[in-house]
């Protein structure tokens, strides 16, 4: 691989590296910035050159578009990519949009902090029976409008990522995993068997956003996927926002420092079981978020809808995506839910095709569709530029680096790398 | 589920209750039958443990493992005449009929496992990838497994195989002891002394705990390292093989493309139990999850409880000794 | 930018022609052949430690850790002086490595005591006692492999930033504003250390050599009290031996504590200020270089154990 080839100049090396870079498609004004680090170059390596090449006001017209464009799919309806006559598209755009808020949050569990959560259809179906609990006629419970769910399914999903967290995130990441599991299975046992939540049976009419058309059908009705479909993209987009941010704070260099190094971080001053802890609930909440999304639009909720298994399209979705990478986690998602949808015929083995699909990813491809690119140092591009300066106008420089030349130790990076 | 917490009291007797008279009474049953349970468990227990001595790896799909053994008795007795109802077959006849079905179905886990290591995790060692990438190709692995297995046979569990009727053996505290407690019970124990005595005893046993303390400097002591591997892989295959007879034997409609799921979750609990890498506490974790597990369920009233308990003993467990009762790993217990 | 106060423009400047004018090829071909007593004789140039050591900063007190039955650690005490270089040496299994994770708290001393800065600092989280002011690097280099070498830096310096998990996620003010100075501090410290060129580079990529300096930039980006290196040396070839002697020097001229622990005689008795000998866990000498150099004791400890410098 070129990257080994010791010192590249800067331009080159950002050049190599603009692959895989779409972040910005969902980026704040922070990371704006053009993307400067290193990353292997990915499927859509070409494409990030191009858009790295792109300026500033080009791309974020380019974005724009792109958001317009996603906002007016189920409408366009276009006809080689419609799932149709099989699913009728716009609750098929819906669809890929909750496995895609889902991919989202599971990406930051999985991806960032490389911790293996399998059970997360259990979050995911804890914020279901949470708008449902709270809103359907069925329930015994208090009523209250579906949009105050939301907040309600994320901060009782994030209460059990703690409570389910805090006893194995000091261990090993393989018991999260196992626990992980055991708890997915755990959650559709609990719901058979506690009365409270009605087993197969289930919470009819679950509440869903206020609103009419002019003939007094509710606006966010279970059978029309459009307004769905724009009030999860809507969600996607501000919680890629908030995740971005994270991304690029010290919270996401601490999950990434975890992720390569649990002891070197904490050595290095991370407080690695609290930021663990913190990627787990926000995980959760994520998916409790999206759980309370799908209850509203499905209108029915039972036991019957989050087997284990759903966890293991989700882990798929992240793996596709390329883990670590929010745009690849948004892809994945929604391919995850697309390909069976539009090939129907297909769809009977789609547990088969994605289970294939996470063990070749892993032994050939292992970041995915996607790679995880360098989370951007904003402001990094202008204080590199200072430093570089400084040292080329400066007499005795540090720009000739005192260890001795590239050639000489590339012959020991075999070592290192390993 | 918070605002259920608040309104809960009322409906409190609901869905938990203890029936504490009931699991008086049926006590030394409930014991026997968790016994027998937990034999199984801990045979399967026993294929994580060995697996995550060697390579530090929770082998998901030893679940898979377990199942295809469950398979292939199924399909031998049902081929040899078994059906729901016990066969009319003398003494000898029937021990031969299960010989056979156990030898087939230790081959085909034992298969299974070696096509599982060389085809999933090999590629994955040979360039040292980092831990979460062999997590998630054993996930995919268990996963590709029972897929092939539900698109084969379909959702529904296989006619039930009866291998023959327990007849009582002997009479405990007013409660009898059946035949084939009995036999899962002696058989497992023996299966494990003989699997405990091998890793301690013979030169390929001293190979599996050098490489589970120490894998380069066991290399470098000549051990080869991949042949150790697959070895364990095939031992863990064999005994889940055993414990997929004893499980057919005991739940003879239990043969279900999702059946090693649930099961796999508690053998690894039991492995957690009683201490992972070790392999007498495979066998007391399992014997104790069993007990653990069927107390429960009866003091409960409901068979699924057992699942839950047996998770919620799992992660007490690792919040509390996360090194489990006898703690030490392969490499260094003196087992 | 006022964290950069430390770090005057002029550092570098002082500290590359020293390197230069200490390297003689002889020499190094002597540390090459191993040749002990020869290579002692390239003793730092003494220097005035009274007016550049301070009183004690980190005091190791009957440090003791058992493995099992055996004994890592035996009893060990030695004081660390602010703004020294202290070199902990010792032939191989001496217990070097073993002191430097109970001061660091990877093991927890079964006996014993590490105070810095009057308060006990063993049993203390590994994170805590790093934003106390014990900042490492590993003998085997542990970098974040898929993060550049800004990113390293910048973790490293979290250990002082405040910004809480609601902060970041709403990108405060406050927040902003510490990413900024992270960033331009990190830059600095890559610029000291002499991989500033390589800034955006995967720390993965990054030659052998930038590695090992990276990991010292990244300590000393948590603005540690005292910095332990373990082994920085391992695997350089005399001339980097030299340039790192040099930096090492420069460190500690920018006023931080250095503690050493090295298997070349050569360097050690090269750039530090006192030196600390342990033997089958047991400290047997405590000293200034040229004490130690002959000091019997030492003498015998090194000459019973040839020593291999080539980690």
């Amino acid at each position: 691989m070129s990257m080994t080839d010791g010192p590249t100049p800067l331009p080159e090396a950002a050049a190599a590296q603009a692959a895989a870079d779409r972040e910005a498609v969902t980026a704040g004004p922070g990371s704006s910035v053009t993307p400067e680090k290193r990353g292997r170059p990915g499927v859509f390596g070409a494409w990030g050159e191009r858009w790295n090449a792109l300026s500033r006001q080009q791309q974020w017209a380019f974005l724009i578009v792109v958001v317009i464009l996603a906002y007016m799919l189920p409408l366009i309806n276009p006809p080689i990519i419609t799932t149709e006559p099989g699913n009728n598209f716009a609750l098929a755009c819906f669809d890929m949009a909750r496995f895609a808020l889902i991919a989202v949050g599971l990406n930051v569990v999985v991806g960032y902090a490389g911790l293996l959560d399998l059970g997360y259809v259990a979050f995911f179906a804890v914020g279901s029976y949470c708008a449902a609990m709270l809103t359907s006629p069925d329930s015994p419970f208090l009523h209250i409008p579906y949009l105050w769910t939301i907040p309600i399914a994320m901060t009782v999903t994030m209460f059990f990522g703690v409570v389910l967290g805090v006893p194995t995130l000091r261990l090993r990441g393989d018991y999260l995993a196992i626990v992980t599991l055991g708890f997915g299975e755990i959650v559709r046992i609990l719901a058979t068997i506690i009365p409270a939540m009605k087993g197969q049976v289930g919470f009819q009419n679950v509440g869903h956003p206020p609103g009419t058309e002019a003939d007094g059908t509710p606006i966010f009705s279970n059978s029309n996927g459009v307004p769905w479909y724009w009030l999860t993209l809507s969600i996607i987009i501000v919680i890629t926002l908030l995740v971005g941010n994270l991304e690029r704070s010290r919270v996401g260099r601490a999950w990434i420092a975890i992720r390569e190094d649990e002891d070197a971080a904490e050595i290095m001053g991370v407080p690695t079981f609290k930021y663990k802890v913190w990627a787990f609930a926000i995980g959760a909440a994520i998916g409790g978020l999206s759980g309370a999304l799908f209850a509203g639009q499905v209108g029915f909720v039972n036991n019957q809808k989050f087997d284990v298994t759903t966890s293991i399209l989700f882990l798929a979705a992240v793996v596709l995506g390329g883990a670590g990478n929010k745009v690849g986690a948004i892809l994945g998602g929604a391919l995850v839910s697309y390909i069976p949808l539009r090939f129907t015929a297909v769809a009977e083995y789609k547990y088969l095709i994605f289970g294939i699909a996470l063990v070749l990813i892993m032994i050939f491809r292992s970041q995915g569709l996607l790679p995880a690119r360098q989370r951007l140092l904003a402001y990094g591009r202008t204080a590199y530029q200072r430093v570089t300066q400084k040292d080329s106008t400066g007499p005795s420089s540090a720009g000739t680096p005192p260890a001795a030349g590239p050639g000489q130790d590339q012959n020991r990076e075999k070592g290192v790398q390993a | 589920m918070l605002p259920l917490l608040v309104q809960l009291p009322p409906m409190e007797n609901d869905w938990i209750s203890f029936d504490v008279p009931s699991l008086m009474q049926n006590f030394w049953s409930a014991t026997f039958d968790g016994l027998t349970f937990g034999a199984i468990y801990a045979l399967v227990a026993l294929g994580y443990t060995l697996v995550y001595g060697v390579l530090n790896l929770i082998n998901f799909a030893h679940s898979e493992v377990f199942i295809v053994g469950c398979y292939a008795v199924f399909f031998t007795l049902s081929g040899l005449g078994f059906g729901p109802s016990a066969p009319r077959l003398d003494f000898w006849s029937i021990v031969l009929n299960l010989v056979l079905a156990l030898v087939v179905a230790m081959v085909a886990s034992a298969l299974t496992a070696f096509v599982l290591e060389r085809v999933a995790y090999r590629p994955l060692r040979k360039r040292n990838a980092p831990r979460l990438v062999f997590l998630i190709t054993a996930i995919g692995a268990s996963f590709t497994i029972q897929y092939l297995i539900y698109l084969w046979r379909g959702p529904s569990p296989e006619l039930a195989v009866t291998m023959f009727r327990p007849t009582p053996i002997f009479d405990v505290f007013g409660t009898i002891v059946d035949s084939q407690q009995l036999v899962i019970i002696i058989a497992a124990v023996i299966m494990m002394v003989g699997t405990e005595r091998f890793i301690r005893k013979s030169r390929t046993g001293r190979g599996i705990r050098a490489v589970a303390q120490d894998p380069d400097t066991a290399t470098l002591m000549g051990v080869n390292k991949e042949r150790i591997i697959i070895t364990t892989f095939l031992i863990g295959g064999v005994l889940a093989g055993a414990a997929a007879l004893f499980y057919v034997m005991k739940i003879p409609s239990g043969v279900q493309y999702s059946g090693g799921f649930v099961l796999g979750i508690k053998a690894f609990a039991a492995a957690v139990l009683g201490g992972i890498g070790n392999v007498r506490g495979a066998l007391l974790g399992g014997l104790l999850l069993g007990l653990i597990g069927n107390y429960g369920q009866i003091l409960l009233g409901n068979s699924q409880w057992t699942d839950v308990v047996a998770f919620v003993i799992l992660v007490l467990v690792l919040l509390l000794r996360p090194q489990g009762i006898l703690g030490t790993s392969l490499g260094r217990s003196k087992a | 930018m006022s964290q950069d106060d430390r770090l005057p423009a002029g550092s570098r400047d002082a500290a590359q022609p020293e390197a230069a004018a200490q390297a003689g090829p002889d020499v190094d071909a002597l540390a090459e052949a191993g040749i002990e007593s020869e290579l002692a004789e390239k003793v730092a140039p003494d220097r005035d430690i009274a007016a550049k050591v301070g009183e004690n900063i980190v005091e190791v007190k009957d440090l003791t850790i058992k493995f099992g039955g055996l004994v890592a650690l035996d009893n060990v005490s030695f004081d660390i002086r602010r703004g020294e270089i202290l070199g902990l040496i010792g032939p191989n299994g001496a217990g070097k490595t073993t002191c430097f994770n109970a001061m660091t708290g990877v093991y927890k001393p079964t006996a014993g005591q590490v105070v810095l800065e009057g308060q006990v600092i063993n049993g203390l989280k590994q994170h805590k006692i790093t934003r106390l002011g014990l900042s490492r690097t590993f003998q085997n280099i542990r970098l974040f492999g898929e993060m550049t070498a800004l990113e390293n830096v910048v973790v490293g310096l979290d250990a002082r930033h405040r910004t809480s998990v609601g902060g970041a996620l709403l990108r405060l003010p406050t927040h902003v504003r510490e990413e900024k100075s992270a960033i331009e501090r990190g830059m600095a410290l890559l610029d000291f250390v002499g991989i500033a060129d390589h800034a955006h580079f995967l720390s993965r990529h990054l030659p052998y050599g930038y590695q090992r300096r990276l990991e010292i930039a990244r300590a000393l980006a948590t603005d540690p009290k005292v910095l332990c290196l373990d082994e920085p040396a391992a695997g350089f070839n005399p001339a980097e031996k030299e340039e790192l002697m040099a930096l090492i020097r420069t460190i500690r001229d920018e006023g931080y504590t250095i503690l050493l622990i090295e298997h070349d005689m050569k360097l050690v008795m090269g750039v530090t200020d006192r030196i600390v000998v342990l033997e089958f866990g047991k400290k047997i000498a405590d000293g200034l270089p040229r004490a130690i150099r002959e000091d019997p004791r030492v003498v015998a400890a090194y000459l019973g154990e040839p020593e291999d410098d080539v980690a």
